[in-house]
């Protein structure tokens, strides 16, 4: 299997190599290239770079736009964006991005949240064919009856990001796309009735 | 060319004819003596059919002139005629037929998303008529409004196009078994055909008309 483009985000030189060693030892992840900040030409290279995954240390943002660092990437690359924090996480940031690894975690655990971030970004892609899976029906079940992205990451704790990958995948294994197929969807397969469908 | 054998040549080309309001029974004519017996512009009317053909405008859009706009705006108003007429009857009692063998829940569920599909599509089509065409209209005239602009118009057509393919999919993988035995096949083939047809009728819209009259446009400035 081709080894995942990782792109680093991180200030930290120590860091930075710490990460890429992690990585290169595991054989699927190799670390790419490494910026140190969002400026704009580092943006640029983002786009030009097109990793499969990025780790972005949210201290390279101000405090006042951490959380909407994750936005900015999303209008660059599709990729899955994992937050590192070098001080103990904040807890409010974290949850806007895929995953969220910290200084004292364990090789084998970061290794284990990049994977699991990637997955989760590409589930529908390797289950090609098969039905949905049990978070994708909870998910289209909370589409049909009309909350938004934030009510079910808020409900499920996960970030928007993978409620809207979910989403994404589950469009593409149906086939369905608009909310209003999707309550079609749920109300043949029995996963809502008609009567709680009409109260919301 | 022969009018007979453009047509002979892809059988698309069949919807093309009665929209640019011409008539069958051509005999040996060419396909620019049809047109001029029908005052109808050449260039429009085979910038139409390449679209059927390849799917793209092609550079016949860009040799276009003003004076074709009339018999484009005209074909895309009998256009919207067909399928709001035509093709939405012809859905709607095939569905009805498939229905019949489907249980009282699951017809309120497809009526339902038909239903809205349908009002949805045509108060598209309505906004095209009563608003973008006279627009275009006003244009030609000169007497077009400061405000308002071809290009604001060029947006989505998206979810109505969207809608469609969700009812696709909806009969051909998810209606219950039970009602699988209906005619899904002839529902399905009026789908796919409509689905093909106002794909090409958005290539029209955007990678035609909207060039023409911005170039109009800008010009005026």
């Amino acid at each position: 299997m081709k080894s995942k483009n990782v792109l680093l985000v991180i200030p930290s030189a120590i860091v930075a190599k710490g990460i890429g060693q992690i990585l290169s030892e595991t054989g699927e992840f190799e670390m790419r290239s490494v910026l140190t900040d969002l400026s704009p030409s580092s943006i640029a290279r983002v786009r030009n770079l097109r990793p499969d995954l990025i780790v972005l240390d949210p201290s390279v943002l101000d405090q006042g736009s951490r959380a909407k660092g994750r936005d900015m990437l999303g209008e660059i690359s599709d990729a899955p964006v994992v937050a590192f924090f070098s001080q103990y996480p904040e807890e409010e940031t974290a949850r806007r991005y895929e995953q969220a690894i910290a200084l004292t975690d364990s090789p084998s655990s970061i290794v284990w949240k990049l994977r699991s971030a990637l997955e989760a970004h590409s589930e529908g892609g390797r289950q090609e064919g098969e039905s949905l899976s049990s978070r994708e029906k909870e998910i289209l079940v909370c589409v049909a009856k009309g909350m938004l992205n934030k009510e079910i990451a808020d409900r499920y704790n996960i970030s928007i990001y993978t409620v809207i990958t979910h989403r994404k995948n589950i469009s593409r294994k149906t086939g369905i796309k608009t909310v209003a197929g999707l309550t079609v969807y749920a109300l043949l397969n029995n996963l809502i009735d008609v009567s709680d469908f009409q109260e919301v | 060319m022969k009018m007979a054998d453009v047509i002979d040549s892809d059988s698309r080309l069949l919807a093309v004819v009665p929209r640019m309001g011409m008539g069958f029974g051509f005999g040996e004519e060419s396909v620019e003596e049809v047109c001029r017996r029908y005052g109808v512009s050449t260039g429009a009317f085979l910038a139409i059919c390449r679209v059927y053909a390849y799917g793209d405008a092609g550079t016949l859009a860009q040799s276009l002139q003003e004076e074709d706009i009339r018999d484009i705006v005209a074909y895309l108003r009998r256009s919207h005629t067909h399928y709001g007429e035509v093709v939405a009857s012809r859905l709607t009692i095939s569905l009805e037929k498939l229905m019949e063998s489907c249980d009282q829940r699951c017809r309120q569920i497809i009526s339902k998303f038909f239903g809205e599909y349908m009002e949805e599509l045509r108060r598209h089509f309505t906004y095209e008529d009563k608003v973008v065409f006279p627009y275009v209209e006003s244009v030609l005239s000169h007497t077009g409004k400061a405000d308002y602009n071809i290009l604001q118009y060029e947006e989505n057509h998206s979810n109505v196009d969207e809608k469609l393919a969700d009812l696709k999919n909806i009969l051909m993988k998810y209606l219950p078994r039970e009602c699988g035995t209906g005619p899904v096949a002839e529902v399905l083939d009026i789908i796919f055909l409509l689905q093909d047809d106002l794909r090409r009728h958005t290539v029209i819209e955007d990678d035609i008309l909207v060039p023409l009259v911005n170039r109009i446009e800008n010009h005026e400035k």
